[in-house]
């Protein structure tokens, strides 16, 4: 798992970005996207679905506002981990969105079935990528999520993601 | 928005749902909006198999008979609706309703900005982000052929 830091994204509260990738090129691309975007929030990169729940699930880390999604993973796949995430009562409320070269229906369907929160189709150019990233960044900022509702703990991502 | 089929916007104030078809005048936006005026005549409007469904609900909260959450956890667990992308559009920034609305899978949840030109603001943000994002094109197949079948106005896909 890396973390990356300095990013200005005020989708809401600073609080993470929870990349699901396992592609470490993409997950650059990602990291470059936020950086030119001066998009504030941390990122952290996890490589498959397993790797996300530890991380969702151990309570020293900060609950991340958005999770970007990538569904072609080893080990447990996009899906699979949307399912499990998304019937937990903790894991539920964070909004997931799909970030894939995947264009079948079967994949939209199953991924709208199971509450995915938008699905982006990775344009392949880098400036096609950026404005994706851009308009990503624009609707978690406005929209609300879900983030510090959780009334049993209050966590301080600053200190936690850090460390 | 990323397909041409209806947005429903459930929305009992008549003033509101006003706001929002103007919003979406000045943006150009050229899908229907279909309006239903709280959680039922949603429901009925969705379960009407000559009605196209939507690409996307905009759903407000506060409604009489069946307000947004009660909606949202009846839509949600219908195989047939729950793929329809739901944003919240409401004034209520109590924590509780978010956190009920993300718990019924919501696609985002917007508090309605008082002034109208920061409304139209974030009306054209919703709008880029749901024509950037795919949507669920394809109803299930046998629902799809019926549809075909009995919808005798053209307007099926």
């Amino acid at each position: 798992m890396s973390v990356y830091w300095g990013f200005h994204l005020r989708m809401r509260d600073l609080k993470p970005v929870l990349l699901l990738e396992d592609d470490s090129v993409d997950a650059m691309t990602v990291k470059r996207a936020l950086k030119d975007l001066d998009v504030k929030n941390p990122l952290v990169n996890v490589f498959n679905g397993e790797q996300a729940l530890e991380y969702l699930q151990n309570s020293d880390n900060a609950e991340p506002c958005v999770i970007l999604l990538d569904l072609n993973m080893p080990k447990m796949n996009g899906i699979e981990f949307l399912k499990i995430a998304k019937s937990d009562p903790r894991l539920k409320c964070v909004p997931v969105v799909a970030l894939t070269t995947s264009k079948t229906d079967k994949d939209k369907l199953e991924c709208f079935d199971n509450g995915v929160a938008g699905y982006i189709v990775k344009p392949v150019d880098y400036n096609g990528f950026l404005d994706a990233m851009k308009i990503l960044n624009l609707y978690w900022t406005l929209s609300e999520s879900s983030c510090n509702l959780v009334e049993k703990q209050d966590v301080e991502p600053q200190k936690t993601v850090c460390s | 928005m990323r397909n041409l089929r209806s947005i429903l916007l459930v929305e009992d104030d008549n003033v509101d749902a006003m706001t929002v078809k103007r919003a979406f005048g000045e943006l150009k936006i050229v899908n229907e909006l279909v309006r239903a005026v709280n959680g039922e005549a949603a429901l009925n409007y969705l379960r009407g198999h000559l009605n196209e469904k939507p690409c996307v609900i905009l759903l407000d909260l506060n409604m009489p008979k069946m307000n947004g959450i009660e909606f949202l956890r009846v839509m949600k667990v219908d195989d047939e609706l729950r793929q329809i992308p739901v944003v919240v559009l409401t004034t209520s920034k109590d924590d509780r309703d978010k956190m009920k609305s993300f718990k019924s899978h919501v696609a985002g949840y917007i508090v309605k900005p008082a002034d109208y030109r920061v409304f139209v603001e974030a009306i054209k943000i919703f709008d880029s982000y749901w024509t950037l994002s795919e949507l669920p094109d394809s109803v299930p197949e046998d629902t799809a052929l019926e549809l075909q079948k009995t919808d005798c106005t053209g307007t099926g896909s």
